[in-house]
């Protein structure tokens, strides 16, 4: 797989820094599964992180190291479950939440050629996370996001005026993009997708819808 | 509001009885799972815990309890560390800031530990000395005390107040854009640093 879109310098910083809203984290940790350059990368900046955390001065801790607590852990729990699975579409760090077969999924149908299966989050995140299948030389009508998104592409490819993604490429947009997404003519693509303000996505969604429930 | 810190040398951090390696305390606890190794973690690590929660928004009794918890967490995973992956701080800095993202912010923390990462084999730093480690120490921290203060602002407040790109635009009034390219400079004058010494 070779990776030709990453993302932003920015996006990876606050990755590492753990501060993305959480659908764009899950977008950001399943391409880090995919892709070593970017993963290095946060692995630096998780170092400057710890250089920034070393700075803060600290605070009295009034209790003492809970020793008899440690003990009486079971040493070794919840180690296990960091192998990846290699087959399949679906990167290591989503299968927890979707399964690792992409098309076992529950797809909804939106349009015609477009389904989509949402993915939820915590109860206190903001944000949407979904996916979207797109046929062979589809499309998505033009739409901006009015906030930062995050798309990575687990299946196929798409074009739009900004580039080529194809499997592991993640777009990261700037807010004021406006596109037109053209699933590849061939194998159609499913992407992984991250809104931050899902409003703008959301009544996308709806227009698309319009036609199937005939308004 | 934005408290910089990015030029304080915390004494705490230089006193003799740390001069033994984090790392090594790291597997001494592993392997021996030795009580003397833990408590020297514990007083390197959980004030700076405690204050790291507390500037995530924490009160300073759930940053106190936080705190505890992340020391639990090092003496339950401490067999996960490797020391050729990072930094002993760099490892406990990740517990620290998944921790938070779970209890403060009640999410999913998506970003697994790093010794977890697929990492290329060449980045492996050297092997765990303390004078090599505070030497990158140094040299990472000379090179943030030399951004200019609207780099480093953004900076500490994406690391240590735990704000989203959208919230620290709103906080500073800047467009999104501005703080992503701010970011992004920091990130490039202080990546040579981040290289490992030769």
């Amino acid at each position: 797989m070779t990776i030709k879109h990453h993302p932003d310098l920015a996006t990876l910083m606050s990755c590492a820094a753990g501060s993305q809203p959480e659908a764009m984290a899950a977008v950001m940790a399943s391409h880090l599964s995919v892709c070593k350059e970017c993963a290095a990368t946060v692995g630096k900046m998780e170092r400057l992180g710890a250089v920034l955390f070393e700075n803060i001065s600290p605070s009295a801790v009034s209790q003492t190291a809970p020793v008899s607590d440690a003990r009486a852990q079971i040493p070794g729990d919840d180690l296990g479950g960091s192998h990846a699975v290699v087959s399949g579409d679906v990167p290591f760090a989503l299968q927890s939440a979707i399964g690792a077969n992409l098309d076992e999924l529950p797809w909804k149908r939106l349009a015609p050629g477009v389904w989509h299966h949402p993915i939820k989050l915590s109860g206190a995140a903001r944000g949407d996370l979904r996916l979207i299948k797109v046929a062979p030389g589809h499309s998505l009508p033009e739409h901006g996001h009015g906030g930062e998104e995050l798309t990575l592409v687990l299946r196929g490819s798409y074009h739009d005026t900004t580039g080529h993604y194809a499997v592991g490429d993640v777009a990261d947009l700037a807010d004021d993009v406006e596109h037109a997404p053209v699933a590849d003519a061939k194998d159609g693509c499913v992407c992984l997708i991250a809104s931050e303000r899902p409003a703008k996505f959301k009544s996308l969604l709806a227009r698309m819808m319009q036609p199937l429930s005939g308004l | 509001m934005v408290h910089l810190t990015l030029s304080e040398r915390p004494a705490v951090w230089a006193s003799p009885v740390l001069m033994r390696p984090m790392a090594d305390l790291l597997h001494l606890v592993a392997e021996q799972r030795d009580a003397d190794a833990f408590r020297q973690l514990f007083q390197s690590y959980a004030p700076r815990v405690k204050a790291y929660m507390m500037r995530q928004g924490a009160d300073a009794t759930t940053a106190e309890e936080l705190a505890q918890e992340t020391l639990l967490m090092v003496w339950r995973k401490a067999g996960l560390y490797s020391g050729d992956k990072g930094s002993a701080t760099t490892w406990i800095f990740t517990i620290a800031r998944n921790l938070r993202i779970d209890r403060l912010r009640r999410e999913v923390a998506w970003q697994p530990l790093p010794e977890n990462a697929d990492e290329e084999p060449s980045l492996d730093p050297l092997p765990d000395d303390i004078l090599s480690e505070r030497e990158r120490r140094d040299k990472v921290r000379d090179a943030l005390a030399s951004l200019p203060a609207d780099q480093s602002e953004v900076v500490v407040m994406s690391y240590i107040e735990g704000l989203s790109h959208s919230e620290i635009a709103e906080r500073l009034g800047l467009p999104l854009g501005t703080v992503k390219s701010r970011m992004r400079l920091a990130y490039q004058k202080v990546r040579d640093a981040l290289i490992d010494l030769e």
